[in-house]
């Protein structure tokens, strides 16, 4: 089998959110293609987003992504915000930032117990977890609960959130109606902790990408909402240069749209927000990322569930940190008047970095949009990981193969809803 | 007596729709003693072959596979339940409808022609006769549970069909139209909600789509009233539901375009 000719394909990849495929070549023993294939249909955002006012891509954009939609609302929020010159007050930005770590703890306790536990424990989904494993399948749950709470509280209900605008907030909570989340947090932050213990006894299949990492940076504190763009090797820059620095290419390998951050390959994600600010992260996270075997850096993409169970950790902190120290604004958004300009917005998706970029005329009309959302940013490392992988397991045979890079791309909790829309079909993927 | 089986499927949508089925924290594991989820791509990796007792589709039909897969969805499908606007009526993506797809394909692809794309996105319906159509963007957890209670033992859903008006009235809100000036949709938009915007001091914008007997001519005359543009009315009702009939108003902006011109000239 070693030096053999094989064929790997996967029609529908399971999950993960939307449509993918997996195809595999490997010829005399040499893995001449890995690619993710995205077969999501086209939606065309970008193209209808022209003509809209300057106040509507917040909730338009939601709209590509039902897992995380207050990563696409802060993103337009922050470009269009910028485009106009309108600086949030701090309260309001606590609160985005409150709303966004409801996102983080809905979205990543999905993908732990949902998506990801059931690949390391041999079960097809987590109901079939939850047969053996009642508790634990039961402990995500309630976390999931309450990270819905949270954005149902600060956003009016978890997906596709009502509340969030282009200058702050339609509404703001006062500090009696966060106390009942607030006791729910304090709970979830034992489960969260007890979700980081869980997942350190998982067994980890070797794989270490050694591609530039990209993520945001935000001094003081781990990056959610908002933040400078900063690399592993080095890169720093402010959220108007990045289509400088990335740049989507066309490879010979795959009709895939590739992005590349000056002229090479980088991962945005957990890995890559961990390894280039796990020194910010709280305390209480900071430990349970040691004691769960954590380092200041991971780059091996199957322990991103370790990441993203300590995430949930910092994220249910946080949130009970600004909840804590809550003050209800007297405004619940600042005047926005809309000016000719471009914007640029990022913030820190679950899954990576999420760019946005508006231009807006003197009417106050989008003029043109450009979102580069995480997924694309990473199918290129995927495929990259796919290989490695490959090369280093060719003694297993097909199914047992075949299984080992379905979860190998479920790593990167992908999420191709997102991905589909900027990203070219790949020839064969109508099937 | 095995249990009925379950299916959940998906088209052109964002997930959210299905997610929301993930959403019933509370539910779940009891919902999955009395149905067997037989095909449910997202949550599970072990897939059932059909015939299913239960569809659930969210998405709408974009592509010339899409077209196929509907058709053998239906096919295996005892009861087809459509979730979401996407759906329903066609969802955002809808808004191609009145645009040039194949333009719009060049503005968001650099090589257009590998998209494999209809020129319409259209709701289920337009392609299978479908048994239940449930509204939102995203759909209420709520209504989606008693959609699929009531259909496993053979009732018809209690899903109300007023406007958001009634609910609004029935939460105690006052009218943010009236008291605010703020322009609402509550008047020809389907309830489902609770209500959710005017809680929040935020007009209603339609997502659960037209309400049967709707006058939107007439709510069109009123957000004028409330300092709204032609263009601006037009892009409200042209949004999750755009292709939902009653909720095309005359003189809409074509989408995509500024001021009727390509702004890339």
């Amino acid at each position: 089998m070693t030096h053999g000719n094989r064929e790997l394909t996967v029609r529908g990849l399971t999950r993960v959110e939307g449509a993918g495929a997996l195809r595999v070549t490997v010829s005399g023993g040499r893995v001449e293609r890995a690619e993710l294939n995205i077969y999501e249909p086209p939606r065309f955002f970008e193209a209808f987003l022209r003509g809209r006012g300057y106040t509507e891509p917040p909730d338009i954009t939601a709209r590509i992504c039902g897992i995380c939609p207050v990563a696409y609302q802060t993103s337009a929020c922050n470009a269009i915000e910028q485009a106009c010159g309108v600086q949030l007050d701090p309260t309001l930005a606590e609160l985005r930032r409150l709303l966004y770590c409801g996102e983080w703890i809905s979205s990543h306790v999905l993908h732990i117990y949902f998506l990801h536990a059931p690949d390391f424990l041999g079960y097809p989904d987590a109901i079939a977890l939850a047969r053996d494993h009642r508790a634990d399948v039961e402990r995500g749950l309630e976390l999931k609960k309450t990270g819905n709470a949270l954005m149902e509280l600060a956003g009016g209900r978890p997906i596709h959130p009502v509340n969030m605008r282009v200058g702050g907030f339609y509404s703001v909570p006062t500090r009696a109606d966060l106390a009942p989340v607030a006791e729910r947090l304090r709970r979830a932050l034992d489960q969260a902790l007890e979700t980081v213990r869980w997942t350190a006894r998982f067994e980890f299949p070797d794989l270490s990408l050694d591609c530039d990492l990209l993520a945001l940076h935000d001094p003081g504190r781990y990056p959610i909402d908002r933040g400078d763009i900063r690399s592993a090797s080095g890169l720093c820059f402010p959220p108007e240069e990045f289509s400088r620095h990335v740049v989507e290419e066309q490879v010979p390998h795959s009709t895939a749209l590739h992005a590349r951050l000056d002229g090479h390959r980088y991962l945005t994600g957990p890995l890559a927000r961990y390894s280039l600010n796990s020194a910010s992260l709280s305390p209480a996270a900071q430990l349970a990322a040691a004691e769960a075997g954590l380092g200041p850096q991971c780059r091996n993409p199957f322990r991103s569930i370790l990441v993203r169970a300590v995430e949930v950790v910092y994220a249910v902190e946080e949130a009970l940190r600004i909840i804590d120290g809550y003050q209800r604004p007297d405004r619940a958004a600042a005047e926005v008047t809309p000016r000719p300009g471009t914007g640029h917005g990022v913030s820190e998706a679950p899954r990576g970095l999420l760019y946005h970029r508006y231009g807006i005329d003197a009417d106050g009309l989008v003029t043109s949009a450009t979102i580069v959302p995480p997924t694309s940013q990473n199918q290129a490392v995927i495929e990259d990981g796919l290989r490695q992988l490959i090369e280093a397991h060719q003694h297993l045979d097909d199914a047992a193969l075949t299984s080992l890079c379905e979860r190998a791309i479920r790593n990167h909790d992908p999420c191709i809803s997102c991905a589909a829309h900027f990203l070219i079909l790949t020839r064969a993927t109508v099937r | 007596m095995n249990p009925p089986t379950l299916a959940v499927w998906k088209l052109a949508s964002c997930d959210g729709c299905q997610l929301t089925l993930l959403d019933c924290e509370d539910e779940l594991l009891e919902l999955a003693t009395v149905v067997t989820i037989a095909s449910f791509a997202e949550a599970s990796s072990a897939v059932r072959p059909g015939p299913y007792d239960l569809s659930l589709v969210e998405g709408s039909v974009t592509t010339p596979e899409d077209v196929r897969r509907i058709r053998e969805i239906r096919a295996q499908s005892r009861t087809l339940v459509t979730i979401g606007a996407c759906a329903t009526a066609g969802g955002v993506q809808a808004l191609r409808n009145f645009g040039d797809v194949a333009e719009f394909a060049a503005v968001v692809y650099a090589s257009p022609h590998y998209i494999s794309t209809l020129a319409t996105s259209d709701p289920v319906s337009a392609h299978v006769p479908v048994d239940f159509e449930l509204r939102g963007c995203p759909i209420d957890r709520r209504q989606l549970l008693e959609v699929i209670t009531a259909l496993l033992v053979g009732r018809k859903p209690d899903i109300p069909s007023t406007s958001v008006c009634t609910e609004c009235k029935l939460r105690g809100l006052s009218c943010v139209m009236v008291a605010h000036g703020t322009p609402c949709l509550g008047p020809v938009t389907q309830a489902g909600c609770g209500a959710l915007c005017p809680a929040h001091a935020r007009g209603c914008y339609g997502c659960f789509g037209p309400v049967a007997g709707g006058n939107v001519p007439a709510l069109a005359g009123q957000l004028r009233a409330h300092g709204m543009s032609e263009q601006a009315v037009g892009r409200v009702f042209a949004t999750f539901n755009a292709a939902a009939p009653a909720f095309r108003v005359e003189k809409a902006p074509r989408p995509g375009k500024v001021n009727g011109d390509d702004p890339r000239q």
